[in-house]
């Protein structure tokens, strides 16, 4: 009968000692290649890539300051029409290639101003959500019992309101202003990551080597902050790519209805809203807002469909 | 079957409890008083005093709250306090508006999205199937408000003279009355029951009311005056129909039963329609349910921006104007449908997967 220690020598014969010595690529890395590899996650990363320079460079690519009154200062006509003189507008007259608003401010650089605010609203809120959604979602399926009861009936009845709906309630208790939008969108949409968290952990809370670091005696937060968490997050940031899309379009509705950003502050959806009435004599106020919001929205949604088809294992890659 | 709406049904009471709950807390912790909102800032302490007696304001909150859950239950939803009106009445002239609102954008975001889908499922991976996937990722991202401008920018004044021509605002053209259907049968009914508040409220449902009094003029007004609205409304919802009906039915596809169909040479429309489209539509069931919340809030943007009377722009003015009863009583009302829809959804879903196991 051959010793253990012959039977692991001539097992170990047929291992390539290099291959052994290979580092493993990381999920990650091979999510960033195969996203590399659809147009739709290019497509997004592009789009978002120009909004985020756009937000970053914004003084260097605005002509004029947000804010700044050209009143007096320019030859401007209120809620004037775009004048770009490559396309014929005359050479004496000021360039404004998104035309004046109602205020004689330059749109153009308002929009380009939108981005900061825009990206910083998307971000921040799922930031939040992603979270709060995470932690509240990892406790209730791990601890179980009456916890995750409660926190999943308060998350049922959040889910019970049309979101908008009640993120306008939320905001009409704390009072309009873009930190409280910020806050209701990110209520409303917490439950999403709850749920998504949950069922994650409750599946991989079955998984084998969740067994063994129990058997191993490590502490029940540490399974769940090191075994647990890291290897649920995959489906929580498709979630919140997609959800970087939605709270930048809610937060564009509450500051349309005036409960959002207020004015001065150059932000997509209240430029869309104070100059909505005009839509017959201005078109131009009202579509390059709104075509910066849908680009903005397209960007991550696409970046979060082709995330999801990269970290999806069933897809044939 | 029934055991299961049964048991759906006792879990919705918690959340429904719930939902009074939040309703109510919010509605008083919105800053201000109102009686100084609806009287004006130069109400007097005791004119206050007495308008607080009057509304149930000076009870204990948890008082107020056992009054409110009591009234709401019995669907008495109290006045409104800029109105002074029953709410009950004004659920009964506004509610109708964003009925026919949602569920004309949930038909068309279904008639649109289910076979764009299909077409782009069955010509996987080719330009039809890139061109319709664009153009559904689009919808998704356009906001509600913005392509509802647009859409009025368009239809109403860059094509006003031709045959295009949609009106960009207001439920029916001016001089034009929809006239209730019991009138128009001259039936007798004893004003103030809730025989005819019922009566009224279908009635205020012009395009059912105008086609089942065979008002074919009020009929194609309403629907013109509706087109827009329902569109910009529809585009989120149907583009996400398309997507879901699309991957569900590639997934489908793929199947051994639908192997097996072709192997017995029935033809491929018989396996799309009869084996394929059959299980590929059960997710999309499940979606419809979710897509009505956006619908009722995207509702509040389309009624704001096509200057329509419907719930969610009640609810928003009466949100700033601080009306108590009509937030509560609004909120409540379209958050017990929007839970009754998803309940008919689950329990539809059951009724059309046999595999679905009830309990």
């Amino acid at each position: 009968m051959m010793s253990l220690k012959g039977a692991a020598d001539s097992l170990s014969d047929g291992i390539d000692e290099q291959w052994l010595q290979t580092k493993p690529i990381s999920l990650w890395k091979t999510t960033l290649r195969r996203l590399l590899r659809r147009k739709t996650g290019i497509v997004g990363l592009i789009l978002i890539g120009f909004m985020m320079t756009m937000a970053i460079g914004a003084p260097a690519f605005a002509p004029y300051d947000p804010e700044q009154v050209l009143i007096g200062k320019e030859k401007v006509r209120k809620r004037e029409a775009p004048c770009i003189h490559l396309l014929g507008c005359p050479s004496e007259r000021p360039q404004h290639l998104m035309g004046i608003d109602g205020n004689f401010r330059d749109q153009l650089s308002r929009v380009i101003y939108g981005a900061r605010v825009s990206l910083s609203i998307g971000f921040t809120t799922v930031l939040f959500a992603f979270f709060g959604g995470t932690i509240l979602g990892a406790i209730a399926a791990y601890w179980g019992g009456w916890l995750d009861n409660l926190i999943m009936r308060i998350m049922d009845v959040i889910l019970g309101f049309p979101s908008l709906l009640l993120a306008i309630a939320i905001v009409a208790v704390l009072g309009p202003g873009i930190r409280n939008a910020l806050f209701a969108i990110s209520i409303v949409t917490l439950p999403a990551y709850a749920r998504v968290m949950r069922a994650s952990v409750l599946s991989i809370k079955e998984m084998d080597y969740v067994a063994a670091s129990q058997a191993l005696g490590a502490s029940r937060l540490r399974i769940l902050l090191t075994r647990i968490v890291p290897n649920a997050l995959t489906p929580i940031v498709v979630l919140s790519t997609l959800g970087i899309a939605s709270a930048i379009l809610d937060a564009a509705g509450l500051s349309f209805l005036g409960l959002g950003a207020q004015p001065p502050t150059p932000e997509w959806g209240t430029m869309l809203g104070a100059e909505r009435n005009q839509v017959f004599s201005a078109p131009h106020l009202v579509f390059f807002p709104g075509l910066a919001i849908m680009l903005t929205v397209l960007g991550f949604n696409l970046l979060g469909d082709g995330l999801r088809d990269a970290l999806d294992p069933r897809l044939n890659h | 079957m029934l055991q299961y709406i049964i048991r759906r049904l006792l879990v919705a009471i918690p959340v429904l409890f719930g939902i009074l709950l939040v309703t109510f807390v919010l509605a008083r912790m919105i800053p201000g008083d109102p009686c100084k909102a609806i009287l004006g800032e130069k109400a007097t302490v005791e004119v206050c005093e007495r308008f607080a007696r009057d509304h149930g304001l000076d009870q204990p909150i948890v008082v107020q709250f056992g009054i409110y859950a009591k009234d709401i239950l019995r669907a008495d939803f109290g006045e409104s306090i800029r109105f002074s009106r029953p709410v009950s009445q004004i659920l009964v002239e506004r509610l109708p508006m964003t009925i026919e609102l949602a569920v004309g954008g949930l038909l068309l975001a279904i008639l649109i999205g289910v076979p764009l889908g299909i077409i782009s499922a069955m010509r996987h991976n080719t330009g039809t199937d890139v061109a319709t996937m664009v153009v559904a990722n689009i919808g998704i991202s356009m906001p509600v408000f913005w392509l509802g401008l647009m859409l009025a920018y368009l239809f109403a004044l860059v094509l006003k003279g031709t045959p295009f021509w949609l009106p960009p605002s207001g439920r029916l053209s001016a001089g034009l009355v929809s006239v209730p259907f019991y009138e128009a049968w001259s039936w007798q009914l004893a004003p103030g029951t809730t025989w005819t508040k019922f009566l009224e409220f279908i009635s205020n449902h012009f395009v059912f009311n105008a086609l089942i009094t065979g008002n074919w003029k009020i009929l194609k007004d309403a629907v013109q005056h509706l087109i827009l609205p329902v569109f910009a409304l529809c585009t989120i919802p149907m583009a996400i129909i398309a997507r879901m009906t699309r991957s569900s039915l590639l997934e489908v596809l793929g199947r051994d039963y639908i192997r097996t169909a072709r192997a017995k040479g029935a033809i491929e429309r018989r396996v799309l329609i009869g084996h394929a489209l059959r299980n590929a539509l059960l997710p999309v069931v499940t979606i419809l349910g979710l897509q009505m919340g956006g619908l009722l809030s995207g509702a509040v943007l389309t009624e704001t921006v096509f200057g329509l009377a419907g719930v969610g722009r009640m609810l928003f003015e009466a949100i700033t104007a601080r009306d108590y009863p009509i937030i509560q009583a609004f909120t409540v009302v379209i958050a017990v449908c929007y839970m009754l829809i998803n309940l008919i959804v689950d329990v539809s879903y059951a009724f059309l997967d046999p595999k679905v196991r009830l309990d």
